[in-house]
């Protein structure tokens, strides 16, 4: 006979004060001991908890009305803009918006842990005049306690595990997942791998929709799932909802991610009830069980090369080995936080404050996380260079090279070796400059070594960018082994934008 | 022990390091350097029973010394002990025990490296 028991037996020993709660942390051990039935005797509830940043969070917030009343069709909280397309008075503030008066240092997630925190937030809004709605402009000075409603909607918290990042080009990149320094210089992860919620129940047998949850600080539900939800390849995701003035600062944090922007840090923990011994089981998960792949940023497109596939025992212990070398490995989610949440949640079950809910529906088993369906594409930079570029050996003389930059349209001279293989690049800047110092002899001694290219298969947008952070105005454009097949101008460029803003 | 050299305009081009070095025989570790054409700062690492020493050896030739007794600062109300400063420091400043991120300041050089890659803002450089 299989042991089971069921919810309402739990909440009655939640009652009485008998339950026994352990952290999903404690659980693998448990099960290993005792197996899944004995597991299933001796444990009640399984309490999980995650703690990192969670862009996709926002708050709706009622103002109440103004005397004469106004219908918000802008706002702005402290400087940041809200969504006002809802209702007269009501906004969404999301949390990765940042302020207009001091970039992404202040954003959404700031103005949310302000609130939280008790502190005043400025509040302009304007109105767009209407026979009821008569009032044009608003401006005041408002607490969390001072609004009507602060209702937390996060449409995609939890993540069931995230991709570690890394970076194999040669600068250090800003991203979501922190710094990321060049040549795999390190590898960032998040999630919090065996107290992650979903990864406890990724059956979904006990999380769904209407369950209670742990959230900011408070008690919270999970009201579906959350976008980008694709439990098929182990990236199921939640979305949640709770009060934000029941939440604390202790689990809700504003961050910024340098040139990336602002993000909210939110706690998020599930309890799971151990009903069965499939429960048991899957609570049992160790970080060793949970796979990540490790995803190059290097490469700024949307399907960026996975290295290689790790866990999260790899990832904390704090190397992870790519291609023959260990890389340092940091979190950018806290486990400490992690930890605090799942032991809040087991308290508060312990105290009898937290009952358990019935699921109103599982969580969909499928879901969808498809690219984007793109209708104008812009070109590739294959379809706008120009093919016929002019290069030099590396061997001959700085006049020699004088006169072929004079009888061709380009600026930038691309320096190759005997078997066609860019070694470097001379504009006319470095001619004239050669010259003029009476330094005239081989090209290879003065060309700048260091080029940037582009590829033929690269969308033109990348080129620019690439141009544009390194303040260059031409890329050799290159194949896979190094060889100049054209060249690709920021006067093809604006040429491109240009024309295309005309029509 | 760590020593932080704020070399003014007039003394930039003077073999000061290499004097300091014979004068006193002290093993010098240069850790960070940033010079330019009119100013510069250094962060030299020097054994303790020589620190007195050497600092005495630059501030003769008009050098302004600080030693760096704690370089990094870490607010402990904002950080969260995520970890984003770990992997970051080319030093090893900062490791966990328990999931908490530690500090040890005698290893920091002042790169500032850890500073813009907190997402909590909880690290700063002291004295820069
Ligand atoms: S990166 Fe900042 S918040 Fe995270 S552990 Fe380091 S000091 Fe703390
Ligand atoms: S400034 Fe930060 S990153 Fe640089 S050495 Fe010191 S602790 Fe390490």
């Amino acid at each position: 006979m299989e042991a089971k028991k069921s919810l309402s037996e739990i909440n009655e020993r939640i009652r009485d004060g008998s339950v026994r709660v352990v952290t999903a942390e404690e659980m693998p051990s448990i099960v290993e001991e005792l197996g899944p039935d004995g597991a299933v005797r001796e444990v009640d509830v399984v309490t999980t908890g995650t703690f990192g940043a969670m862009c996709s969070s926002g708050v709706f917030l009622n103002l109440g009305h103004s005397d004469p009343p106004i219908k918000i069709s802008r706002a702005w909280l402290n400087q940041v803009e809200a969504y006002g397309g809802v209702a007269a008075v009501d906004l969404f503030l999301g949390a990765t918006q940042p302020s207009e008066d001091r970039g992404i240092e202040y954003g959404g997630a700031h103005v949310i842990e302000d609130l939280v925190s008790g502190r005043a937030v400025d509040v302009m809004g304007e109105g767009v005049g209407t026979d009821c709605y008569p009032r044009m402009e608003i401006e005041t000075t408002l607490h969390l306690e001072d609004l009507n409603q602060a209702l937390m909607v996060n449409p995609r918290n939890a993540y069931q595990r995230y991709n570690a990042a890394t970076n194999s080009s040669d600068r250090t990149l800003h991203t979501y997942m922190g710094t990321l320094l060049p040549h795999f210089g390190n590898v960032h992860y998040s999630g919090a791998g065996v107290l992650n919620p979903i990864s406890n129940d990724p059956g979904f047998e006990y999380i769904g929709t209407g369950v209670r949850i742990f959230l900011g600080g408070a008690q919270g539900y999970i009201v579906g799932p959350g976008t980008q939800h694709s439990p098929g390849t182990g990236f199921a995701t939640l979305m949640v909802s709770g009060d934000l003035k029941r939440m604390s600062s202790e689990f809700l944090r504003a961050a910024t991610f340098t040139k990336y922007g602002p993000t909210l840090y939110v706690g998020v923990g599930v309890p799971i009830p151990i009903l069965n011994e499939r429960l048991a089981l899957s609570t049992a998960v160790r970080d060793s069980d949970i796979t990540v792949p490790v995803v190059d940023y290097g490469v700024q497109r949307r399907d960026r090369p996975v290295l290689k596939s790790t866990s999260y025992a790899e990832l904390r212990s704090g190397f992870v080995e790519i291609n023959g070398k260990e890389v340092p490995t940091a979190s950018l989610s806290s486990f400490h936080m992690a930890r605090m949440v799942a032991g809040t949640l087991k308290k508060w079950i312990e105290r009898g404050e937290f009952l358990l809910t019935e699921q109103a529906e599982p969580l969909s088993k499928s879901g969808v996380s498809r690219p984007m369906k793109q209708t104008k594409e812009l070109p590739y930079v294959g379809d706008v260079m120009n093919r016929d570029v002019v290069t030099v050996g590396e061997n001959i003389s700085v006049p020699e090279a004088a006169r072929v930059i004079v009888g061709s349209r380009f600026d930038h001279l691309p320096v190759v070796s005997d078997d066609g293989k860019l070694m470097g690049i001379i504009t006319t800047w470095d001619i004239s400059k050669a010259v003029a110092n009476g330094n005239i002899s081989r090209v290879s001694e003065i060309m700048t070594r260091r080029v940037y290219t582009a590829t033929p298969d690269e969308p033109i947008e990348l080129a620019a960018r690439t141009m544009d952070i390194h303040s260059i105005s031409a890329l050799p454009v290159v194949d896979k082994d190094n060889r100049v097949i054209g060249m690709i101008t920021s006067n093809d460029l604006s040429r491109l934008f240009a024309g295309r803003r005309s029509i | 022990m760590k020593l932080m050299l704020r070399v003014a305009p007039g003394i930039v081009r003077k073999p000061l390091i290499a004097s300091v070095i014979l004068e006193t025989g002290a093993l010098i570790n240069i850790e960070r350097a940033s010079i330019d054409a009119v100013s510069g700062e250094i962060v030299l690492d020097v054994s303790d029973d020589k620190c007195k020493q050497v600092k005495d050896a630059f501030e003769r030739r008009g050098v302004d010394v600080v030693l760096l007794e704690i370089p990094v600062m870490r607010n402990e109300e904002e950080c969260v002990h995520c970890g984003a400063c770990i992997a970051i420091c080319p030093t090893g400043t900062f490791r966990f025990d328990d999931w908490k991120v530690v500090t040890d300041p005698g290893k920091c050089i002042q790169c500032g490296a850890c500073v813009t890659a907190c997402p909590h803002r909880a690290l700063q450089l002291v004295l820069r």
